[in-house]
């Protein structure tokens, strides 16, 4: 298969999921206004988890899980979006 | 900016799952009569790039942190519609596998982040480019105004949510968040035209796509 410009792009995300156990774990800007108003309890936990917080549960080093659960979401959502692509495309031709 | 359960009440959530539904039925409507075979890996890398760049949170002042939304950059390359339902699918993800994100917030973060960060910054690109014209460094600029016009409307967005759930003020709300993603954005506004300038020097042709 012909190297094409989208292949680096994807190449591209799978690299920027390895770097991914560089990421400040500081709370974001709306978790910072929750715990400094005081409505950060108000949060309910999730109904259900699968990979809860970016890191792959039963992975014991913290840096593979994250990493391990990057890559699940790229892959994911270039299949996800890709083929919800296609499926509007055949829908438009019909 | 992914607001969980428990933040937003049932009312605000229910009205949020609504009109990003409406949202996404005239976004996936517009997509299928326009779109092209060249464009449907573009949609599926910038969907796992964005997803990816999302998980890289840089510190900023204060012990908090931010990260990239990508809503712009989406809707600059593709188009306010297809930026939906692109930032729809990531968040989605996000929310079902990630538990990033509550279950019935999901819709009210899907109108802040995929559709008021959308359009917001596709208007302020198409408007910078108006008003400045299409010189390098200029669409530069404009591309980093827009995506940091997308997170600080993202964030009052939310403000507003917030306080109409009557979880806190909007006094106490709207100027904190604002003031937090104020520079927030400036990460956003950095890292779309960082993009972008790479998409000039490599392939230009790509920023026309949306527009034939």
């Amino acid at each position: 298969m012909k190297f094409k410009w989208w292949h680096g792009v994807l190449v591209v995300a799978l690299f920027l999921a390895l770097l991914s156990p560089l990421a400040s774990s500081s709370p974001d800007g709306l978790e910072r206004v929750a715990e400094n108003k005081g409505f950060m309890e108000t949060a309910q936990e999730a109904a259900f988890e699968i990979i809860p917080d970016y890191a792959m549960p039963m992975v014991g080093n913290e840096a593979v899980a994250t990493i391990l659960a990057g890559i699940i979401g790229v892959l994911m959502l270039f299949g996800i979006v890709c083929g919800l692509a296609r499926l509007l495309k055949a829908k438009g031709e019909a | 900016m992914h607001i969980p359960d428990g933040f937003v009440s049932a009312p605000v959530a229910a009205t949020g799952c609504v009109v990003a539904a409406g949202f996404i039925a005239y976004a996936s409507k517009t997509t299928s009569k326009q779109i092209r075979e060249k464009q449907i890996p573009l949609m599926g890398v910038l969907a796992a790039f964005i997803f990816a760049a999302q998980m890289l949170n840089f510190p900023i002042l204060g012990g908090t942190s931010g990260h990239l939304i990508g809503a712009a950059l989406a809707a600059i390359l593709l188009g306010p519609w297809v930026g939906v339902l692109i930032m729809t699918c990531v968040l989605a993800v996000q929310c079902l596998v990630f538990q990033d994100g509550g279950l019935f917030a999901l819709g009210a973060n899907i109108f802040n982040m995929g559709i008021v960060a959308t359009f917001i910054s596709y208007y302020v690109y198409r408007g910078s480019k108006f008003l400045f014209g299409e010189h390098r460094r200029r669409i530069l600029v404009g591309g980093g105004l827009a995506a940091w016009s997308s997170v600080v409307m993202a964030s009052i967005a939310c403000a507003f949510e917030l306080a109409i759930a009557g979880t806190v003020p909007l006094g106490v709300a709207l100027p904190a968040m604002a003031g937090i993603h104020a520079l927030i954005g400036i990460g956003e506004g950095v890292i779309t035209a960082a993009v972008l300038s790479l998409i000039m020097a490599t392939r230009v042709d790509l920023l026309e796509l949306q527009k034939a």
